[in-house]
């Protein structure tokens, strides 16, 4: 890390610390001394594990995002959210039918919505997150697994929902029904299947792994390459 | 936003654009291929490497940072441990939870076991979230599990244990079944077909995607199963030492809580290691795409009990990482922007490598473009990298390509103004992932009686070189492999009495090579990077 970076002022926890600028809020706690066992995951913005809250010194409105993807600005106020508790609906999927209703069945809360709009905006990812709520309340499943597909479920949508919902488990739900039930079959996964148990592929395998390495490289470097490129790309 | 002197960069990247749109460049054969990797490849870095001196695998060549952790000391005082009073008891214990370890405890609870989930950070957070690309299965009808064996051994160069290929290719299949059957969203064609793209390596179009979130996609859905199947798991509990029994066989673990520091005895009939990769022992300095877990715990693990390691001396070195910004160096730009179309420029606008060649040749062109030819850019802190031309993918592929195909990456870098369907990405290789680990069979079983182990802390599947595809692709094979195995196991075993000897035996090891006081202990847990201003600190109680 470059030390010759000009320093900025933030608060951890409200505690003044200097830090080069160009950090993350992650990397910023680090350099301020903070061995982190809580908060945080992949360190790449795939995992929610990071999500936080911060506001500016002279600016009390709080601000959301994933500490490993925001850059630390001169006054900012960090505070850490290792846990935050929300309830999951149990559930077994094979059980389950695809018409919307189950949605409400398993998380009834949803009525309750009020539409304030505050989960869209805490959501780190940029999610329509109360449009996909609404979806689910009409039961349009497709609506939300496509709304919803990069939620890293980081859980702050819930920990500010005023009503207590939990969009991210609503959403995961949705998406488990959607490719559960209602995408077309895959009629080529199912058929290679059947093939492979009835020993279609034995033969062909096993004599490649008897084979010689000359042999095995001699069949690489001949390998017929099919182009990257799908014929019918839409 | 790239600085000024970039982004003059960026404008010889435009005007070469027509020129490589209708450039093929060839392929390596063996001997070029043998060549660049010898001279570029860190593997072949010999001084970054030395021999174990202590253990099963005593004489192998491994890189430094992890020879220091496998020859480690034991954090724990074995006589002051009693494992015949556990604080749990089990058939099955499943250390780790990524893809792997959430796969196996699903199907060992199928199996009929009561399993417990230990997790030194939250269930689920693991490499598997990190992975972009795609999962491979051969299950087109111009493709066979004959072809992806054939491209599995070629990428691994031919060193791959034929046996786990085999199992690898056939069950691929099934495992796309099963993970739609749980309610992953496979990306499809209206008519059912999956959308199945190439990568660096496969002859065929066989990556099975999620847009670009397939692992967060994978996890969520695993992770939720497990919830619904009310196993039980611990959270923020590392593993710290395995526990055998009189008779050799494996009977439980030492685990840690993160957060109290206390310990917890787990027995066991059984025991998975699913703990993962090796990333954030930052070999060779490297910066790397692994999560902040990845520290190789269950390769110490095992090797203090007695399992034997393989293929330790190679490391995967993703080609592209991101080189700038300076907050994301060394995250994963994902592979499937090659595969989407887009090339590796240098400096002057030319391609110098088929960006689909396996990584490990990628990698070591971008080196070779970078340190010999001295046709890479600088970024402001100083890294080198070349320019990986994404706006291709679009003029290829049609305007909106990037944005559905790579709504992650576009996401990564709109943060930092960095529009990639209109500017090119600046990478560097960076650390992904050990090739190698704890040797297994087909069923994930190791050398020690009850241990068993799936996912990246294992070895021989993937050879020297692993192929895109295939590491999520191990995950759910052999996890369900070992899940199954060892719940069969469980109900089998006749149980000896629980020991900690083993450790004991280890330290007494260390003694006589004479190496004990200079090494660390291990396993490392995590990595740390909190820095001390005045180089020291102090306890607080």
């Amino acid at each position: 890390m470059a030390e010759q970076a000009r320093l900025i002022d933030i608060y951890i926890m409200g505690k003044h610390y200097q830090v080069p600028e160009g950090l993350t809020i992650l990397t910023a706690l680090e350099y301020s001394g903070y061995h982190m066992v809580r908060g945080c995951g992949c360190r790449a913005g795939f995992c929610g594990a990071c999500a936080t809250i911060y506001n500016f010194r002279n600016d009390p409105q709080l601000r959301y995002d994933l500490a490993c993807q925001k850059t630390v600005e001169p006054e900012m106020c960090l505070v850490q959210i290792p846990y935050f508790p929300a309830i999951k609906a149990v559930y077994d999927l094979e059980k389950l039918k695809t018409d919307g209703e189950k949605i409400k069945a398993l998380y009834p809360d949803i009525v309750k919505c009020f539409g304030c709009n505050t989960c869209t905006k805490t959501c780190p990812q940029e999610l329509e997150v109360m449009w996909f709520m609404t979806d689910a309340l009409r039961g349009d499943i497709p609506a939300v697994a496509d709304k919803s597909f990069d939620c890293v479920m980081c859980g702050l949508c819930a920990a500010r929902c005023p009503q207590g919902l939990v969009p991210y488990y609503v959403a995961l739900l949705c998406r488990r029904l959607y490719g559960r039930y209602l995408t077309p079959v895959s009629e080529h996964v199912d058929n290679r299947i059947k093939e492979i148990e009835s020993g279609k592929y034995d033969v062909a395998i096993e004599e490649m792994k008897k084979a010689s390495e000359k042999e095995l490289r001699r069949r690489y470097a001949e390998r017929d390459m099919e182009p990257a490129l799908e014929q019918n790309w839409e | 936003m790239y600085p000024a002197y970039l982004e003059e960069s960026i404008h010889i990247v435009e005007d070469t654009r027509v020129r490589r749109l209708i450039e093929m460049m060839p392929r390596l054969d063996d001997i070029d291929k043998k060549d660049l990797l010898r001279q570029y490849h860190p593997d072949y870095i010999k001084s970054s490497m030395r021999k174990l001196r202590v253990g099963v695998n005593k004489g192998d060549t491994t890189p430094i940072e992890l020879a220091d952790l496998l020859e480690g000391n034991s954090r724990i005082d074995s006589d002051k441990i009693d494992p015949t009073s556990p604080d749990y008891n089990v058939d099955v214990l499943v250390i780790g939870c990524g893809g792997a370890g959430a796969s196996a405890a699903l199907l060992a609870h199928e199996a009929g076991a009561r399993v417990l989930v230990t997790t030194k950070l939250r269930l689920g957070d693991a490499n598997t979230v990190g992975a972009q690309a795609g999962t491979q299965a051969a299950d087109r009808p111009n493709d066979s599990p004959a072809q992806h064996y054939l491209d599995t051994m070629g990428g691994g160069h031919f060193e791959n244990i034929p046996a786990l290929v085999e199992v690898l290719v056939k069950d691929a299949p099934s495992a796309i079944k099963w993970l739609e059957k749980l309610g992953v969203n496979w990306d499809k064609a209206p008519d059912g077909s999956m959308r199945e793209l190439s990568g660096g390596g496969t002859s065929r179009r066989r990556l099975h995607s999620a847009r670009d979130y397939t692992g967060l996609e994978e996890m969520r859905v695993l992770r939720d199963e497990l919830k619904n199947k009310k196993i039980n798991y611990l959270e923020f509990t590392a593993a710290v030492e395995l526990i055998l029994d009189d008779k050799g066989q494996i009977a439980g673990a030492v685990l840690l809580n993160m957060e109290t520091e206390e310990l917890i005895i787990a027995r066991a009939r059984a025991v998975i290691l699913a703990t993962g990769g090796i990333g954030r022992l930052h070999i060779q300095g490297f910066p790397t795409t692994n999560h902040y877990g990845a520290t190789a715990d269950g390769l110490v693990l095992a090797y203090r009990a007695g399992a034997e390691l393989i293929f330790i001396d190679t490391m995967q070195y993703h080609p592209t990482g991101a080189v700038y910004p300076l907050p994301i160096l060394g995250q994963l730009v994902t592979e499937k922007v090659r595969t989407l179309g887009a090339q590796l420029v240098n400096s002057v606008g030319a391609q110098f490598i088929m960006p689909l060649e396996p990584r490990d040749v990628v990698t070591s062109a971008i080196i070779r473009e970078c340190r010999e030819r001295q046709l890479g850019l600088r970024t402001p802190n100083g890294e080198s990298g070349v320019w990986l031309d994404s706006p291709m993918i679009d003029i290829i592929r049609g305007e909106g390509t990037i944005s559905r195909e790579l709504p992650a990456m576009v996401r990564q870098f709109r943060r930092f103004n960095i529009d990639i369907t209109r500017e090119p990405i600046l990478v560097y290789p960076t650390l992904h992932y050990q090739n190698g680990g704890i040797k297994i069979d087909t069923n994930g079983a190791t050398s020690v009686p009850g241990l068993f182990a799936a996912g990246e802390c294992t070895g021989g599947v993937h050879g020297r070189n692993r192929l895109i595809g295939n590491s999520t692709l191990e995950l759910f094979v052999f996890g369900r492999r070992a899940g199954l195995a060892a719940a069969q196991y469980a109900k089998e075993v006749k149980r000896g009495s629980p020991t900690m000897e083993h450790v004991r035996r280890w330290q007494q090891e260390l003694e006589n090579a004479g190496i004990a006081k200079e090494r660390p202990v291990s396993p490392r847990l995590l990595p740390d990077y909190a820095r001390r201003a005045r180089g020291y600190t102090s306890r607080i109680f």
